[in-house]
């Protein structure tokens, strides 16, 4: 099925072969990142929520397409602030652009701005429910460094209940054969509902409390940031912060294909020690972000 | 003789076996406090089924199928019996639908439902154990969360 004119609010929105196909085309922008094929288009960047790396790597993919953007890059700057509401908001920006990309604090608003704008929305995040485009770059990034995507094993740390990426990206490697080894503080397992996907298509998952429990059997070591703005009581955030800080003499003994992800930013989690070690690959998955953000626009837009 | 404990209607729709707590919850999801005829209803009843029950009886009221089945969220295992002249014509007991609308609230507080003025939408994920997919925010709410969303 064709992918123009399609919005992208939950990762499970695309099937397999639809995510595969983003991916393959990645990997032409990879080797050919500028082309002027977005001519005339207006893509509008909604962030009710700040956002530096998601926007800059949207923006720049829409730059080197050649298409021209629109938008803000909080809530303060928008007319929410007069007392227009959400859905007046995405109704009016729909007849301006041709494309939204949003942001927004909370969790289900990408859906419902589906519902009520003319044009297509690409999620950019959802309160701690879906990031899916981040999923396709970090699909296409675990593809990059394995060679594959099936079969692998893949520890996810931190904050797996708040962390969005996390939600997105276990969704999707669903579909391939994956096992998923947890590793968060009690207070931050992966939500009910994420797990629930897993069972339902018979994937294995396996929960720790401690990185080096796992470390030196996995393929991709997936970091993420405890997320300080999503804890209402900051002396939960306090008690937990430090829980897990990936330092360079922990890679020690661990499988030679062995990769270290992070959706970025992150604040003390990795080590700059880790920065120089070859199986760092952060930096690396978030210039990926741009590769996958042109492929994906330019098949919304039908331009590919 | 039977005595009743709550008086027989001659024609309209009984619902019997609700849960004695969820007697308001169907009364309000079923919008009853603006029906225009006849109510009587009763809690903390016996049952051999449910240990305490609740019953509702409606005058001149039938519905149709989607429109109580909604009902099963608070009372699964309700009997539902249409009365004429006294007479007893059909029981039948409810089934949750899969799709539930404009019923409960997401118990998630940073969905966008619960922010702005959005219709609930939920997908029935398990009709027995009964858990709610927000088709919006994607997280469950099960039946220990469930609130009345109007």
């Amino acid at each position: 099925m064709s992918l123009k004119n399609r919005s992208l609010v939950s990762i499970n929105d695309f099937t397999k072969e639809e995510q595969l196909q983003v991916l393959e085309l990645a990997r032409f922008f990879e080797k050919n990142p500028v082309q002027d094929i977005l001519n005339n288009k207006v893509v509008a960047t909604l962030f009710f929520e700040p956002s530096t790396r998601t926007r800059l790597s949207f923006e720049s993919a829409v730059s080197r397409l050649g298409g021209k953007i629109i938008g803000f890059t909080d809530a303060t700057s928008s007319s929410l602030q007069k007392g227009e509401s959400f859905r007046d908001t995405i109704k009016t920006v729909s007849n301006y652009s041709d494309l939204i990309v949003m942001r927004h604090p909370k969790e289900g608003s990408a859906r419902f701005a589906s519902e009520v704008s003319s044009v297509p929305i690409i999620n950019a995040g959802d309160g701690a429910n879906q990031h899916p485009t981040q999923t396709l770059l970090d699909l296409f990034t675990i593809n990059q460094t394995q060679g594959k995507l099936d079969n692998q094993h893949i520890a996810f740390v931190g904050d797996l209940k708040y962390g969005r990426t996390v939600h997105s990206l276990v969704m999707a490697l669903c579909n391939f054969n994956c096992t998923f080894h947890l590793v968060s503080p009690l207070e931050l397992k992966l939500p009910s509902s994420v797990k629930f996907h897993i069972n339902e298509s018979k994937q294995k998952y396996f929960q720790y409390t401690r990185i080096e429990d796992v470390i030196k059997n996995v393929d991709i070591l997936y970091m993420t940031r405890i997320q300080k703005e999503r804890f209402s009581d900051p002396i939960d955030y306090e008690k937990i912060k430090n829980s897990y800080i990936l330092k360079n003499d922990m890679l020690a003994g661990t499988k030679e294909n062995l990769k270290i992800l992070h959706p970025l930013p992150r604040v003390n989690e990795i080590n700059e020690d880790v920065d120089n070690s070859a199986k760092a690959y952060y930096f690396q998955q978030a210039m990926n972000g741009v590769y996958v953000r042109q492929a994906l626009m330019s098949l919304i837009f039908g331009v590919k | 003789m039977k005595e009743f404990v709550v008086k027989a209607i001659d024609n309209g729709t009984v619902i019997d076996h609700i849960p004695s707590e969820n007697v308001f919850n169907v009364i309000r999801i079923l919008n009853l406090e603006n029906f225009d005829n006849q109510i009587l209803f009763g809690t903390n009843l016996e049952s051999k089924k449910l240990g305490l029950k609740g019953i509702i009886k409606m005058r001149n009221k039938y519905f149709e199928k989607d429109e109580i089945n909604k009902i099963a969220i608070f009372a699964p295992q309700a009997t539902l019996i249409k009365i004429k002249e006294y007479q007893i014509i059909e029981k039948t007991t409810v089934t949750l639908p899969e799709k539930i609308e404009a019923i409960v609230k997401c118990f998630n507080p940073n969905c966008i439902t619960n922010s702005e003025n959005i219709t609930t939408k939920f997908t029935v994920l398990d009709k027995v154990d009964v858990k709610l997919l927000c088709h919006y925010c994607e997280k469950i709410t099960d039946k220990e969360n469930f609130i009345i969303s109007k």
